[in-house]
């Protein structure tokens, strides 16, 4: 009986999430939960892109020279390039001239020196976000388990970090989680030598902007051989009006060292879009593991398609050491338009590359995302999953690199790429690119598309549960390999989620 | 409880006509079976009273303990009482069984404004039910009906009525691909649910599994209408002498 219990005890964990979805559905019937805005006194950079808002951005950080030079080279180097156009999205010109590159809360003007000191504005907005500032809490929606897990948050409002929690116990560990700001004034060596390591700043034209006007975002370090003691979050929250957000966020896990981070997103509604270009670089070196997780839940427009997030991202893991492991997790529910794919440079030897996906295309929504797998060393071995769901008039592409060099020899790739399509008049399209350039690798490819299927809507509706809750229950059984892929507070989120931004596809 | 009045249905997308005038009343308690060749309409009637789509009622109608049922979403129906076990059970990848009976009985009972049912106590019913239809832990967590056997789906359906507790349960040939051994299992598990006040429409080929839940009145259908209604030994007769017979009689 004891096994038999043990089993139940697991099921009800499971259980408990599936629950979670439903209620969630059921409660708010649809809305976009997070788009209203914080009325806080605001302070802009002049509208518009120039070589002097990158010093001001610059200098508004306290930055050293270094840090200005590296930027104005990227601006010298952006003003070259052209907006890439290959993804299949389709949104008007967007005017670089035409929106803010810095926006700060005025009371942010001094950085406060604890929690206790920051706007009670801000604090309201996070607790109202459902994101803990304060250190004995979780992550929101979750009941603390036994022996309660807890997440250090670094919450990121417009263009600052507003605070970061668990600072010093982390720090007892040797743990570094801080702004990427105060991490270029404190931790100058560290990010010296890693920014732009993994992603060059000439590496595509988004990327390049960011790299010129990031403002701020996460830094993390964790010293070798140490498993970070809790999870690490940080929140980008837009609230201004017609700003860009351009995040960076550098994470560094040094030999042996461990780490899961999350990462959580939203912006108020509005019916303008605006940019978010953010770029996230992840350096693991030997024996090193990374797990990183997003909810991506930006704005995505009205059924009609006005407003939402333009979302153009560049995630990139560099596994540099031997036995190096990475696992990106994403569920992709908001934006207007998406454009990201999150990718692993397996370089060291018996390094390992996961990726597991969920992106969900509603009303007029367009999705171009997917990974690349860039097998360098011997015996690397990664795996994608990726599901698409699409609905309303939406566009979802699956685009995905894989490529084995002549050395990584004896390296294998498996990629399942599953779509599914709610309704006759949205899209699903898969763009797998494969390169294998030695003998003795493997890539296997598998893709699927289907369509929720009427027998199994009726099967759920007989047995008393309406069209809604079907659906939810049917979309949350086709992702459920990547919602078990996500760490446990992120699970309960990303099914509601899930069901959420399907809301209105039937019916 | 069951109460149906010449009954006219034809496909939406086609104009072919299936049912043609059915009429059948079950009271409280009692146990019927439909008996009939392969296309006469059995599964189509279950279809359209548990609400499927694809079909339109030209006339006649149907009601569950006095409520229109042809009126009601198909959801509405279930938790008004009506089941309905499946001749070939629907699978939904990546769906635990737990969680989709869980979802299935709360969402009932709060559409009948009844409290829902803690995580822990459902745990407990549906291992008390799972264990007379000895479906093990391993089935129950286990997405529903994806590699299921034949039997073991058969099986499912009925442990979903179990926890469900309708009050009008169809079932669809539901001992169709099932060995001696399965069959006894369902037909205790049907039989468990007798209680004097529940009833249960029976559809089946033969007369083996009216060996085991007793029926009280027995229809045959054929071509869309019932053409011959009596007590347990019309089973007994086509299962000896075939429907040619009693299609003879009624031509
Ligand atoms: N959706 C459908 N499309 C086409 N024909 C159908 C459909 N549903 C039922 N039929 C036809 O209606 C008749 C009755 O089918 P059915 O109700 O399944 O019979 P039974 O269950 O008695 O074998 C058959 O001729 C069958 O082919
Ligand atoms: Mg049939």
């Amino acid at each position: 009986m004891a096994a038999l219990d043990a089993q139940s005890a697991e099921l009800e964990v499971r259980e408990g999430v599936d629950r979670e979805t439903i209620e969630t559905v059921n409660a708010m019937a649809g809305k976009y939960k997070y788009g209203w805005e914080t009325e806080i006194e605001t302070e802009y950079a002049p509208k518009g892109l120039s070589e002097d808002i990158v010093r001001l951005i610059s200098e508004k950080n306290g930055e050293p020279q270094w840090m200005l030079d590296w930027r104005l080279a990227a601006y010298e180097r952006w003003l070259k390039m052209e907006e890439p156009r290959w993804a299949m999205l389709n949104y008007p010109e967007i005017d670089y001239q035409d929106q803010y590159y810095y926006a700060k809360p005025k009371s942010m003007d001094v950085k406060p020196k604890s929690l206790d000191e920051v706007d009670p504005k801000l604090l309201a907005t996070y607790a109202k976000l459902g994101i803990p500032l304060k250190e004995q809490a979780l992550l929101a929606g979750v009941e603390a388990p036994e022996g309660e897990r807890r997440v250090a948050v670094d919450a990121v409002f417009d263009s600052v970090s507003v605070g970061t929690t668990f600072k010093a116990e982390l720090a007892k560990a040797g743990v570094i989680f801080c702004s990427i700001s105060e991490a270029v004034r404190e931790h100058p060596e560290l990010v010296q030598k890693y920014l732009g390591s993994v992603v060059p700043q000439s590496d595509n034209f988004f990327a390049t902007l960011n790299s010129a006007v990031f403002s701020d975002g996460s830094f993390v370090y964790i010293p070798p051989g140490t498993k970070c003691p809790m999870e690490l979050s940080t929140y980008f929250r837009i609230n201004a009006e017609n700003t860009g957000q351009f995040e960076r966020t550098l994470i560094i896990a040094d030999k042996g060292a461990y780490v899961s981070y999350l990462e959580g997103c939203t912006a108020p509604k509005r019916d303008t879009n605006q940019l978010h270009a953010a770029v996230v670089e992840i350096v693991i070196l030997e024996d090193a593991e990374v797990k990183y997780s997003t909810v991506q839940n930006w704005y995505p427009g009205d059924e009609n398609g006005k407003g939402g997030i333009y979302n153009f991202v560049t995630k990139r893991a560099d596994c540099r050491g031997d036995r190096a492991k990475v696992m990106w997790t994403q569920v992709e529910t908001g934006s207007a338009i998406t454009w990201k794919y999150p990718s692993c440079i397996l370089r060291g030897n018996d390094s390992q590359g996961e990726f597991y996906s969920i992106a969900i295309a509603n009303n007029a929504q367009q999705a171009d995302t997917g990974t690349k797998m860039i097998h360098l060393g011997k015996r690397t071995k990664s795996r994608i999953v990726s599901k698409g769901i699409s609905a309303g008039r939406a566009q979802n592409t699956y685009r995905g690199l894989v490529s084995m060099h002549p050395k990584a020899t004896d390296s294998r790739n498996y990629t399942q790429c599953d779509s599914l399509l709610i309704g006759d008049k949205c899209g699903a399209h898969t763009v797998p690119y494969i390169e294998v350039k030695n003998n003795s690798s493997r890539v296997e490819h598998e893709a699927t598309t289907s369509k929720v299927d009427d027998d199994q809507l009726f099967y759920c509706r007989s047995r008393g549960m309406d069209e809604e809750e079907a659906v939810a229950l049917v979309v949350n059984g086709f992702c459920r390999e990547v919602l078990q892929a996500l760490p446990m507070e992120f699970a309960m989120e990303a099914q509601s989620l899930v069901a959420i931004s399907l809301e209105g596809s039937v019916g | 409880m069951l109460n149906i009045n010449n009954l006219h249905v034809k496909l939406e997308e086609e104009d072919k006509v299936i049912l043609k005038g059915v009429n059948l009343n079950i009271g409280p308690g009692e146990v019927h079976a439909i008996m009939g060749p392969n296309g006469s309409g059995k599964s189509t009637l279950s279809y359209v009273l548990s609400g499927r789509d694809g079909y339109e009622v030209t006339d006649g109608s149907a009601s569950l303990e006095g409520a229109e049922l042809l009126e009601m979403e198909p959801e509405e129906r279930a938790a008004a009482g009506l089941f309905l076990a499946f001749q070939y059970p629907v699978e939904i990848p990546g769906v635990g069984n737990m969680t989709f009976l869980r979802t299935a009985l709360n969402a009932q009972r709060k559409a009948r404004g009844e409290e829902e049912l803690s995580a822990g106590d459902f745990l407990k019913l549906v291992r008390e039910k799972a264990k007379t239809l000895k479906i093990d832990a391993d089935m129950l967590k286990r997405p529903v009906n994806v590699g299921f056997s034949g039997g073991e789906k058969k099986r499912n359906e009925i442990l979903q009525m179990a926890v469900l507790e309708p009050k009008m349960c169809i079932l669809d040939e539901t001992d169709s691909g099932l060995d001696v051994d399965a069959m006894k299992l369902v037909s205790d598990g049907v039989n468990a649910l007798r209680d004097g006040k529940r009833s249960f429409l029976v559809i089946t080929h033969y007369q083996r599994l009216l060996d085991h839940i007793k029926p009280d009145v027995v229809h045959i259908m054929a071509a869309g209408r019932i053409i011959k209604t009596g007590g347990p030994e019309l089973a007994l007769e086509v299962e000896n002498n075939g429907y040619a017979d009693l299609l003879a009689e009624v031509q």
